[in-house]
């Protein structure tokens, strides 16, 4: 019985009784999602203009944060080590077509994936030997994002909200935006959702693959480096980063690859997830620390049901 | 052999020359056993013949498709528009003025129908204004299309995706349209729309058109020109008008041989061949 009470009703108990604290986890939790719905949205782009999983997408955001302080220790001003990191990221997307995407085309999907693995090691090797292996500051100040925190006091309890995360929100939700309405609005956009739907027939009709796939890489490096700088100011730039791509895997497997809703909410539903039972049911009941693995044991309980994911693309059965 | 094709002088007229195409697939398939054929510009040329003769093929190849399914051209030329295919990317080609439209229409299903004409507009770089017009005429072309631009691809009827696909092709400004079985799986009246359409497109636009079809009587009688495929070669060519009247294309392929309806199946492989050969 007293176990049961521990699961079922202690919980919701002590959200009752300290609401104050409720809506911190939930703020923490809103912060992380967002950051797993944009890195979700970079492994979206990518597998549905090419049928690539990318793997190095977690290398990337290391590999983008490590440039910009690369960058910055070599006296390049903050504002401008920005556009050229990007810069960089671009030279990487084309590097990565041309190198590996191009010859590898009509090989299986496996052997691409397994050729994004390879990427992910050439970039920690090379990232090494350039950046140094050791943690890194972000630079965060350097970069004019706001370091204060928000005091609220709500249910006459306290709030704490700290302005480098509301700008990480803020930036993350813009650049989401921002992409949807490159994919719905605009010509490149449009073939991108249309290589994912037919790609016989996006060739049919002219669509370049290498086009396409430079710009979706290039779009998984700008993800990567918002992500990054969002991450970093919070934990410090360092290989450690990487884990956060691998937060986002589970939010692919209940949004479904293909889906570009599905990854912004799943994103969101597992940033926050994962913080409410951590604090309610992880500390207490388990000692913690359960935020490694609850994703995972989640979207598989959640495939158990629907096995389409939460938002599966539907396909559209018709001849 | 290449050298010699290359350095024949094309006809002026000439939009699209095929000359004794080889083609294998996965390195050792021979679909295309020396197929040769050419397209007059402004022209409607017909491709015929029986599943798997080769039709598809023979427009990936052109196309420059082949080569996304592991196919590829192994002797023979392509020539479009005096220039040789074999080295250009489909979208090097579709910028010159060559498209397909593919078997099975392979519409964007989550597409809506505007998007799906628009994707047509891909290589184009002759602006906005430019294309909205186009997208204007293709609707007039196509007005069912209009009333139902904005629906999802996926769920519009069969006749309509072969619009959308016919139209999205419009939408690149081609020179020519390699149209792969227009009729397949269209009731027999809106084969007659869809047909129509293309003649109209001819006549207007000038549109080369290199028609695949399986469905002989409807595409003689608005091709021109006609071409009988039969495992990977040509054996028989000639005046759309000829064609229809000829004995065999008769009982072969319009179904109406001397002793009434005969299947196509049941007649023997090798002597069909020996006769349209003798
Ligand atoms: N990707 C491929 N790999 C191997 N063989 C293929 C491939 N595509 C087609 N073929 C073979 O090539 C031959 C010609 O096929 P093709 O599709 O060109 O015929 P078709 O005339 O278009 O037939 P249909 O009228 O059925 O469309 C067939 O025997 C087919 O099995
Ligand atoms: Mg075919």
């Amino acid at each position: 019985m007293d176990f049961l009470h521990s699961i079922l009703i202690k919980p919701f108990a002590d959200m009752a009784t300290a609401p104050d604290f409720l809506l911190q986890v939930l703020w923490e939790g809103t912060v992380s999602g967002t950051l797993y719905a944009l890195i979700a949205l970079g492994f979206v782009l990518i597998f549905k203009s090419s049928r690539i999983f990318n793997f190095a997408q977690g290398i990337m955001v290391v590999f983008a944060a490590l440039t910009l302080v690369g960058l910055h220790e070599n006296g390049v001003p903050a504002l401008l080590a920005v556009p050229m990191t990007l810069a960089v990221m671009y030279v990487l997307a084309m590097s990565i077509e041309r190198v590996v995407l191009r010859p590898l085309v009509n090989q299986p999907d496996i052997i691409l994936f397994m050729a994004t693995i390879g990427i992910t090691l050439f970039l920690i090797g090379f990232g090494e030997i350039i950046f140094g292996g050791e943690n890194k500051r972000m630079i965060t100040e350097e970069l004019m994002i706001p370091t204060g925190s928000f005091e609220f006091e709500p249910f006459g309890g306290f709030l704490l909200i700290e302005q480098k995360d509301v700008t990480a929100v803020v930036g993350a939700v813009i650049l989401v935006l921002a992409l949807l309405m490159f994919l719905n609005k605009s010509k490149m956009g449009r073939a991108i959702r249309a290589l994912g739907d037919d790609h016989q027939a996006a060739l049919s009709v002219g669509i370049s693959l290498s086009t396409i796939w430079v710009l979706v890489w290039f779009i998984a490096g700008v993800v990567a480096l918002v992500t990054g700088i969002a991450w970093g100011a919070r934990a410090g730039v360092s290989f450690a980063l990487e884990v956060i791509a691998y937060k986002a895997l589970p939010v692919l497997m209940l949004g479904g690859l293909e889906s570009v809703s599905g990854a912004i909410i799943g994103g969101l539903l597992i940033g926050i997830l994962e913080k409410l039972f951590e604090i309610y049911w992880g500390q207490p009941l388990l000692g913690g620390n359960t935020e490694t693995w609850f994703a995972y044991v989640f979207a598989l309980f959640v495939l158990l049901f629907r096995p389409q994911g939460l938002f599966g693309e539907k396909i559209i059965e018709r001849v | 052999m290449t050298a010699s094709h290359a350095s024949d002088p094309q006809p002026a007229d000439t939009i699209l020359a095929v000359n004794n195409i080889e083609v294998i697939y996965d390195h050792v398939i021979l679909v295309l056993k020396g197929v040769s054929l050419s397209v007059p510009r402004g022209g409607i040329t017909a491709l015929l013949g029986a599943n798997g003769a080769g039709k598809t093929t023979t427009l990936k190849a052109i196309s420059n498709l082949l080569r996304a399914e592991r196919g590829e051209v192994t002797k023979g030329n392509i020539v479009f528009e005096g220039e040789q295919v074999q080295a250009l990317s489909p979208n090097e080609l579709v910028r010159r003025g060559c498209i397909q439209v593919m078997e099975g229409r392979h519409c964007f299903g989550h597409l809506s129908i505007e998007d799906n004409l628009l994707t047509g507009a891909f290589t184009r770089r002759d602006g906005n204004a430019a294309i909205r017009e186009d997208l204007d005429l293709v609707y007039q072309y196509f007005p069912r299309l209009k009333v139902r631009r904005q629906s999802q691809a996926g769920y519009t009827s069969g006749g309509e995706q072969q619009m959308t696909a016919i139209g999205r092709a419009l939408m690149s400004r081609p020179k020519m349209i390699l149209l792969d079985e227009p009729s397949m799986g269209l009731a027999p009246q809106l084969v007659e729309e869809i047909f129509e359409i293309v003649k109209k497109l001819n006549e207007e636009q000038g549109v080369s058109f290199l028609l695949a079809e399986q469905n002989t009587n409807i595409a003689l009688r608005y091709a021109k020109y006609g071409y009988i495929l039969e495992s990977g070669r040509i054996v028989l060519d000639g005046e759309a008008q000829a064609l229809r009247e000829n004995e065999d294309v008769k009982e072969f392929y319009l179904g109406v041989g001397g002793e009434g309806r005969r299947s196509f199946k049941d007649v023997k492989h090798y002597k069909r061949r020996k006769r349209w050969l003798a």
